[in-house]
């Protein structure tokens, strides 16, 4: 099974929303304990350890672009 | 120790009188009489090969360092005749529990089914296990055991290896076709050829103490998590034989040993996590560990094994026991490549085998090590996150590391012969035979493990019978399961854990692999798969 990047929720913007509202209220701490326990709890329910790969690469994708994008504001 | 013996006499050998052209040549010499290099011993000794075995020390050394023996391990100590003794003496356990704080968070079995001769583990403090090896060494006259000779250099020539030996009579130099390297993590022979031995080091440090004490916990290994007496680090207890208890604690990075080591330093520890004071010491002892490994486990003519080889964290008993399964792995291709029977490069697999397994053996080790001591912040977060929701969800539960516990490694290895039929279970090639209990002909219950060793720790076919025996080439075993005279399996948990059929059949090889299977084998595949393990292609 591949990673789906298609969107999967009717109302895309009420699963945003529930990230959201699930970090409303908290500390920086807290909110990074909340990401830690959100993402195992996600990852296993994917229970596919080449899917999790690839969301893994696709989300590490963001720290190369920032990086890049930083090199070129330095230059 | 009471016992045991545990300080050998150097003894002169006449070898030491042997000088330029008229040096003593041995077919092997094995260095280091620890747990590794004393079984090794005897299996060779056992298949036949005389073997010089050399340690630069003359006692056996003191504290319980290794004490988790596996089963894997004790399988092949009961191929050596020990197996019995060394449980006899030992603590049986197969559950471990994990605490968080004060909470039990879960408990596995590591043996949940029945009908095994061996127990997962046993505790066994490791002075036990040589000196019951040192015993058994000294019933087999093949075997030239010489305590105070300290290997100071290692020559290659063209078909040998030159030693220079040192010992309190001076040096004198040997001669060996094949030299085994057992001797220990800080093996002077690795120097000697010149190898690297290169890896991760972890900067936790860690507290042993041997606790002697009379107590009522249950005989199970407790792993704990920032455990109320030891807030913030992890610990682990274990028991072992004469009431003694060993408990591992996890230290800073920044403390400081000499001082940590002081029993006046430990004993508050220990009675906090006790809650009571009424024990003694029989040894503290402080650690840091790597994770590495030789690069290459065969140079030439000296081979590496155990320790010297590869080195694991304590943490999943990988240490002791990859080694005696580098010593069960090593004993019969040196054995046939000596007879003759093998080419040479059947030893080139003992390389590819063994240091797939250290690898496995590193990252299980390694990824336990991290759990417990986490590196960054982001680690330590995610481990909170897992040790929390390990107290309402299995997966959590399942994602606790408190050290992953040894099991055999399956071989991919060129000494396999891959499956043409199909099976729905079954141990595959290039993994290691599984016991099951049988019944004799002459009625006597026994197990599977028992049959290898009468057949002759030799390659051996297993075979389900469907009325006709199947045709075994010269010079290999046969275990017969059904037809006349052969075992019974009346529960047929040996045709389950062998998804056998009638005709079914198992190639073993002579450390109880499984080298090829078939479900109707005919002489010529069986032929092959033999002529395949044995390097002869």
């Amino acid at each position: 099974m591949a990673l789906s990047t298609s969107s999967n929720f009717a109302k895309p913007d009420d699963a945003f929303r529930a990230v959201v509202e699930a970090h409303r209220r908290l500390s920086e701490a807290q909110s990074a304990d909340l990401d830690a326990a959100l993402v195992l709890v996600l990852a296993n329910h994917i229970g596919d350890l080449d899917v999790l790969n690839e969301a893994i690469a696709l989300a590490k994708r963001r720290m190369l672009d920032a990086s890049q994008q930083q090199q070129q504001q330095q230059q | 120790m009471a016992q045991t013996k545990t300080q050998f006499g150097y003894r002169r050998h006449p070898d030491q009188d042997r000088t330029g052209a008229n040096l003593a040549e041995h077919a092997i010499v094995v260095v280091g009489a620890g747990p590794v290099g004393l079984s090794l011993a005897i299996d060779l000794a056992q298949r036949g090969q005389s073997v010089v075995l050399l340690d630069d020390a003359d006692r056996i050394g003191e504290g319980s360092r290794a004490i988790c023996f596996s089963k894997r391990s004790l399988e092949f100590w009961d191929r050596l005749g020990i197996g019995q003794r060394m449980v006899d003496k030992g603590v049986v356990w197969s559950v471990g529990k994990i605490f968080h704080g004060e909470q039990q968070l879960y408990q596995f079995n590591l043996l949940p089914e029945q009908g095994h001769k061996r127990p997962a583990f046993i505790n066994l403090q490791q002075f036990y296990a040589e000196a019951y090896l040192v015993d058994r060494v000294g019933e087999l006259p093949s075997i030239d055991l010489r305590w105070r000779n300290k290997v100071t250099g290692l020559e290659p020539r063209n078909d040998q290896v030159l030693l220079t030996i040192e010992t309190p009579d001076g040096p004198y130099q040997l001669s060996a076709r094949f030299v085994i390297a057992c001797d220990g993590a800080r093996s002077s022979l690795r120097q000697m050829v010149g190898a690297e031995f290169a890896g991760q080091v972890f900067e936790d440090q860690f507290l042993i103490a041997d606790v002697k004490m009379t107590a009522a916990f249950p005989t199970e290994r407790w792993f704990w998590f920032d455990p109320p007496f030891h807030a913030g680090r992890s610990a682990l207890l274990h028991k072992q034989p004469d009431e003694i208890w060993r408990i591992d604690l996890q230290l800073s990075p920044d403390a400081d040993p000499a001082i940590e080591k002081l029993p006046e330093n430990v004993r508050p520890r220990i009675a906090r996590m006790l809650g009571h004071d009424k024990f003694d010491f029989e040894w503290i002892s402080l650690y840091k560990f790597q994770c590495r490994r030789m690069d290459r486990f065969v140079h030439d003519r000296v081979i590496f094994a155990g320790d010297a080889a590869h080195q694991v964290s304590p943490f999943g008993a990988r240490g002791a026991n990859s080694g005696l399964e580098d010593a069960e792995n090593i004993a019969w291709k040196l054995d046939r490549v000596l007879r003759g029977t093998s080419p040479e490069a059947l030893l080139e697999s003992y390389h590819i085998e063994r240091s797939a397994a250290a690898d496995e053996n590193i990252r299980e080790s390694t990824r336990s090590t991290d759990f417990m001591a986490p590196v960054t912040a982001q680690e330590a977060r995610l481990r909170k996150a897992v040790l929390s929701l390990a107290k309402e969800t299995e997966f959590g539960k399942r994602m606790v590391n408190g050290g992953r516990l040894s099991v055999p490694s399956v071989y991919d290895t060129l000494l396999s012969t891959a499956d043409s039929d199909a099976w729905r279970g079954g141990p595959r090639p290039g993994a290691s035979m599984l016991d099951a209990p049988v019944v004799a002909a002459n009625g006597e219950p026994m197990f599977l493990t028992d049959a290898f060793i009468k057949s002759g720790t030799r390659f051996t076919l297993l075979e389900f019978s469907n009325g006709a025996a199947a045709e075994v080439p010269e010079g290999v075993g046969a275990i017969r399961i059904g037809g006349d005279g052969g075992l019974t399996d009346a529960a047929g948990i040996a045709a389950a854990r062998y998804d056998a059929e009638p005709g079914s059949a198992y190639l073993l090889r002579p450390d109880g692999y499984v080298a090829a299977r078939f479900r109707k084998p005919s002489r010529s595949a069986v032929d092959a798969a033999l002529s395949r393990a044995s390097g002869l292609n």
